[in-house]
């Protein structure tokens, strides 16, 4: 079924690597994210020109592209953290650029965010981190909401370091500490930024495992935000690569790796 | 131009932009605080009212702060005791040592000393702690999770800063005059009640109320300035001593401001 927006754009095939020149928009029943025609920009600087992106329940995205192409902002845009200058953003049917900050809230409830730092409350203990949002949406009881924060612990592999504060965890503990708590609401849609920025290769591999083993676990539609490409690889069905501001081409990885195009080449070659 | 122009046709061109930038971001400023304040004000009538929160801010920003405002109003109390008396007794005056130590105190000096002291410390703390967060997209993470950080942070540590000033204020008070009468009583011994009854002569409930509750709107000063450089800090941990400096500089200034505007106002309307 087609949503009414959909008219306005045109729409191209469901499957297979599509370039920019297309704008791609594919709106089908049942889509968790639908960018559409996104821009933004910062005084002079365009950032975002045109992103036409969609995303179904229990499919993952990787949004690749060079440092400073837009990817985090892109993110910022989904959560509203930002607001875009032009173009829509359907999170599960539901129109969010104009909505007003209680509604933004309610949405937002149906997203979980891993920054890339992770950004623990530096002031909270790992198991506080995790409760932040249980204590204000949940409706269980406090033992039941500590029961779901133990629960989230196991599931992150984190079952020791509950009274542990941010400061005192490796970078890959705060990850999963982060994503632990981007999981407590049990979202829809899950924001990652930069899973595995500046981790080792051992540790990049356990985040990507962890994230592939939650996804299917709760069954969520994923965009990932990355320039590592192994982990693109690992974790998403999807890929999209982000140039000047737009969509240069979106396609399963070996559609990218087969990609002609010079840009595409180039990226797929240097971080392989 | 020609070059016989004078200096003040030199000076002009370049001086005149800079003025008017420096007016024009004076009253960009005033206008972002306005709408932060405004934000602030929208999310505090909403539920949920994060009780827990302003419970723990009331305890950060006022018993935290009690040693240092106590030590303050004791060592004024003192000094201010010391010095009154040779300048009383020059003119015969001894006996009005109390009352007069009671009067600056309650009046001035108590409500003066501890806005600047907790403006120090609490707008210190707060730009930094929120500039912090700011930087490392905490503030981000609790907007992301739903939470309204214009309360969660902002209103919390404003209504307790509000709500702390006035009790800080009568600590301070209170151990001015103790050891103002420490200061008489090792030069000339009377009895702690004697001096405070002789301080209170004539002094009505009136003459605590609106001094001590002016401290309120220093409370209101300190909060929202701490609370809005922190939130707005730029860049990182250069950001966070910026915010952190700022807070602390723009508090003490809008609250000797705010002093003088209501030392005039209370004396207008509650003398």
């Amino acid at each position: 079924m087609m949503l009414p927006e959909q008219a306005v754009l045109p729409a191209v095939e469901e499957s297979g690597a599509s370039s920019a020149i297309e704008s791609p928009v594919v709106k089908r029943d049942g889509a968790a994210v639908v960018l559409g025609g996104l821009k933004k920009s910062y005084g002079s600087q365009k950032v975002l020109d045109g992103i036409t992106v969609t995303v179904e329940r229990g499919e993952t995205l990787a949004m690749l592209g060079r440092s400073g192409t837009g990817k985090s902002v892109l993110l910022k845009l989904i959560i509203g953290l930002q607001k875009p200058d032009a173009g829509s953003i359907l999170i599960q049917g539901q129109e969010i650029t104009s909505l007003p900050l209680d509604a933004m809230n309610e949405i937002r409830k149906k997203m979980g965010f891993l920054f890339q730092n992770a950004a623990l409350y530096d002031s909270l203990t790992v198991e506080q981190n995790i409760a932040f949002p249980l204590q204000r949406h949940s409706k269980g009881t406090e033992a039941e909401q500590g029961e779901r924060v133990k629960e989230l612990l196991a599931s992150v592999g984190m079952e020791g370091d509950c009274k542990k504060m941010p400061s005192d965890l490796s970078g890959g503990m705060q990850k999963r500490v982060g994503l632990a708590r981007a999981l407590a609401l049990e979202p829809g849609i899950l924001l990652l930024d930069e899973p595995t920025a500046g981790l080792d290769p051992i540790t990049s591999g356990e985040i990507n495992e962890l994230i592939l083993k939650l996804q299917e676990e709760h069954d969520m539609a994923s965009i990932v935000v990355t320039h590592d490409l192994h982990s693109a690889k690992t974790i998403a069905d999807r890929l999209a690569l982000l140039h000047e501001g737009r969509v240069l081409i979106e396609g399963s990885f070996e559609e990218l790796e087969k990609s002609e195009d010079e840009f595409v080449a180039e990226f797929m070659k240097r971080d392989a | 131009m020609s070059p016989d122009a004078g200096p003040a046709a030199t000076i002009a061109p370049s001086t005149f932009p800079s003025v008017w930038n420096l007016i024009n971001r004076f009253f960009e400023w005033f206008g972002e605080l306005g709408l932060f304040a405004w934000q602030v004000l929208r999310s505090a009538v909403r539920r949920p009212f994060e009780g827990r929160e302003l419970l723990r801010q009331l305890d950060e920003i006022g018993s935290k702060s009690l040693p240092v405002v106590a030590l303050a109003g004791a060592a004024i109390g003192f000094v201010l005791s010391l010095e009154s008396r040779s300048s009383l007794v020059r003119f015969g005056a001894k006996s009005m040592l109390p009352a007069a130590l009671v009067y600056s105190i309650i009046h001035e000096t108590g409500p003066i000393v501890t806005g600047l002291v907790v403006s120090g410390r609490v707008g210190a703390g707060i730009g930094a702690e929120l500039g912090s967060m700011k930087v490392t997209e905490q503030i981000d993470a609790i907007e992301a999770s739903g939470v309204n950080p214009y309360k969660f942070l902002a209103f919390t540590r404003i209504m307790a800063c509000i709500l702390m000033l006035p009790l800080l204020t009568l600590a301070a008070d209170f151990c001015g005059v103790l050891f103002g009468w420490i200061a008489e009583t090792l030069v000339e011994p009377v009895s702690f009640h004697r001096f405070v009854s002789q301080g209170f002569i004539g002094a009505k409930f009136g003459d605590f109320l609106a001094p001590t509750f002016r401290t309120a709107f220093f409370g209101l000063i300190i909060g929202m300035i701490g609370c809005f450089q922190g939130m707005n800090t730029k860049g990182g941990t250069a950001g966070v001593g910026i915010s952190a400096t700022s807070s602390v500089v723009l508090s003490s200034l809008f609250v000797i401001l705010a002093d003088v505007v209501l030392v005039k106002f209370i004396l207008v309307f509650f003398s």
